[in-house]
């Protein structure tokens, strides 16, 4: 019953994720000096893609929109953070199983708080819950206050005592990065066609109708829950050592508003969009930071023009293209079908 | 503590409550008859701190100031509501949040090109440029207590109007069943219009008569927002008595927090409002 997208949008992924991966060679003939700067914006990218992608369960594939989801982001790197022993660098052995840990526990504490709430009650919520974690890392003592704490090396990948992987190259971090996010899309593209998957589109439908069938919904979104703020602390951790630091506004809720933003842009509930979302947002970003100092206003007039002509985002376009709608009915009512649009045609009619 | 400074603290703590009672308001009676979650609410509470410091400057008074910042407040809210909302009521929440959540980019950024990054005060008006002796080194702020009247003023004509009037009579109906009265010949259009104008006019006003107690800073709106948010939260969405006690609330919490338990002072509010959502999770009057 999950839509199955139009081939090109296979295509286009598949060749989206060549240039990416293929950047270090062609990166440097065309960027020249750049192409380190460059890089290095590349992974961030990446990073945030897998961040985004993490929402894309919660927002576009069960209807529940959070404003705190950079808790879970800042609280992977806070977690490595805090974690890492000051004069060797950890092991990502360890550290990976330990954020996830410490996200799913977290995850689940304050799940069970707001999962039972909904609509503007699960945005206010969730957005107090991640401004609590703000003010304790921005004023416990432990955490650094604003100046937030640093990561001296960035944790290692060994086998037994060899190093496996050198992380402070910035290729091979640059591909541990793009190998996460294709695990992490493949993981949400699986979860998503599962019946799992199912039921959760079925909640986001009507969730009423899915409880008199007897499913325990409550259960379904407290497990997407946890799924996604795992997802988000992995990418979190992976912003830590990107950066060398934990800050307490990688939690603040304008974070958590940026991760939003990516997601419209990229259009939701559909897992391959955000990826499209993030990478637009940083290049949108990065262009509008050198044409002026007030870059916020291009980039608040932009979402709003994006939510109000846009709503689908990029990945709307790809699925059915302006020119297409017309002419091929059948291509529309694949659209229909996607989460997102149901709810909003939904909202129509109600 | 003794007990002058208690009292202080007391009044503080009140005069912050209903001073977060005028935004919240807005924005419970925004959201509660028009569905619309507004993220730009803070935004509009820096806003009237500004035109009032603005104006201040301009015209040598106060008073003056805030008679013309009121109208351009209403303005703005009116702009807002016909320009950008308009197209998202029958839309998804996530919609209108990310669609505020621009509008505070813009407001934000407007705000730095129009007047700069700098910190701003108000002096303290006259008449109420005075203190009242409480004890022999205690003293508490005339305006501090008028601020108190005001909004306590405001709180009771809001109260009002929605108790005892045709107009609050709609917006009671409005907030339960938005078709029906629609489907009774009012028109839902100008009432939306009217009230977000008002609410975020309130908003502003706040800011307003708040600017010469405040340091006026670039990022004052958002942190009151979701102080705000925390405040709607614990009250009951959409519901003005739940608005108000929850203001109190959280204005007493901010004040006595910091004395009582400094180590958890900024996580107060939301250990509160975490401790309501486990009992109530629909808020204290909703």
């Amino acid at each position: 019953m999950l839509h199955r997208y139009p081939k090109r949008v296979a295509f286009i992924m598949l060749a989206l994720l060549a240039i990416v991966a293929f950047y270090p060679l062609w990166g440097p003939a065309v960027f020249g000096d750049q192409s380190e700067f460059i890089l290095e914006k590349l992974t961030l990218m990446v990073i945030l893609a897998l961040f985004a992608m993490s929402l894309d369960l919660l927002v576009g594939i069960v209807g529940l929109v959070s404003l705190g989801h950079a808790l879970f982001f800042g609280l992977g790197a806070y977690t490595l953070a805090l974690a890492s022993p000051d004069f060797s660098p950890a092991s990502l052995w360890w550290m990976l199983p330990l954020v996830m840990l410490v996200a799913a526990v977290a995850a689940l504490v304050v799940g069970v708080l707001v999962i039972r709430t909904k609509g503007i009650f699960f945005i206010m919520t969730t957005l107090a819950f991640g401004q609590m974690l703000y003010y304790l890392v921005s004023t416990s003592p432990f955490t650094g206050g604003t100046d937030g704490v640093f990561i001296m090396f960035r944790p290692s990948v060994t086998l037994g005592e060899t190093p496996l992987l050198d992380m402070s190259d910035p290729h091979t971090f640059f591909y541990l990065c793009l190998v996460l996010l294709v695990i992490g899309f493949l993981f949400l593209r699986w979860l998503t066609r599962s019946y799992y998957g199912q039921v959760l589109d079925g909640i986001h439908d009507n969730e009423h109708r899915m409880q008199a069938l007897g499913y325990a919904t409550h259960g379904y979104k407290l497990i997407a829950f946890v799924i996604s703020g795992v997802l988000a602390a992995i990418a979190g951790m992976l912003a830590a050592m990107q950066y060398g630091f934990a800050n307490p506004a990688q939690l603040g809720w304008h974070t958590s508003g940026e991760v939003l933003m990516m997601l419209i842009l990229g259009g939701m509930g559909t897992i391959f969009g955000p990826i499209l979302g993030a990478f637009a947002y940083e290049i949108l970003l990065f262009v509008y930071e050198h044409l002026t100092m007030h870059w916020p206003i291009l980039m608040g007039l932009t979402i709003i023009v994006a939510v109000l002509v846009l709503p689908r985002g990029i990945a709307g376009l790809i699925i059915a293209p302006p020119w297409q709608r017309k002419k091929t009915p059948a291509v529309e009512d694949e659209v229909a079908a996607s989460p997102s649009v149901r709810s909003t045609t939904q909202h129509k009619e109600g | 503590m003794d007990l002058a400074f208690f009292g202080v603290q007391l009044l503080n703590g009140l005069q912050y409550g209903l001073l977060l009672f005028l935004i919240a308001s807005g924005l419970t009676l925004i959201f509660g008859i028009m569905g619309i979650i507004n993220l730009a609410h803070g935004a509009m509470y820096m806003i009237g701190a500004y035109l009032v410091w603005d104006l201040t400057m301009r015209l040598g008074n106060f008073w003056l100031a805030i008679v013309i910042a009121i109208p351009i407040a209403v303005a703005l809210g009116l702009i807002i509501e016909r320009l950008f909302l308009d197209t998202l009521y029958k839309r998804d929440h996530l919609y209108q949040v990310l669609l505020t959540f621009g509008l505070i980019l813009v407001i934000n950024e407007a705000q730095r090109i129009i007047w700069g990054g700098d910190v701003h005060s108000v002096a303290i008006p006259a008449p109420f440029d005075a203190s009242l002796q409480l004890t022999d080194n205690l003293q508490y702020s005339v305006y501090r207590l008028f601020v108190m009247g005001v909004c306590l003023a405001l709180a009771g004509g809001i109260y009002w109007v929605i108790r005892h009037t045709r107009l609050g009579i709609i917006i009671r109906a409005g907030a339960v069943n938005r078709d029906m009265v629609e489907g009774l010949g009012i028109n839902v259009r100008t009432l939306f219009t009217l009230i977000f104008s008002v609410g975020v006019a309130l908003a502003a006003f706040a800011g307003m008569i708040a600017a010469p107690l405040t340091s006026i800073t670039p990022g004052m709106g958002d942190s009151i927002l979701i102080t705000c948010f925390v405040v709607v939260v614990i009250g009951g969405i959409g519901s003005i008595k739940g608005a108000f006690w929850g203001a109190i609330l959280i204005g007493m919490a901010e004040t006595f927090g910091p004395v009582l338990i400094p180590s958890l002072a900024s996580m107060v509010i939301y250990l509160i409002m975490a401790a309501v959502l486990l009992v109530k999770p629909r808020g204290l009057f909703a």
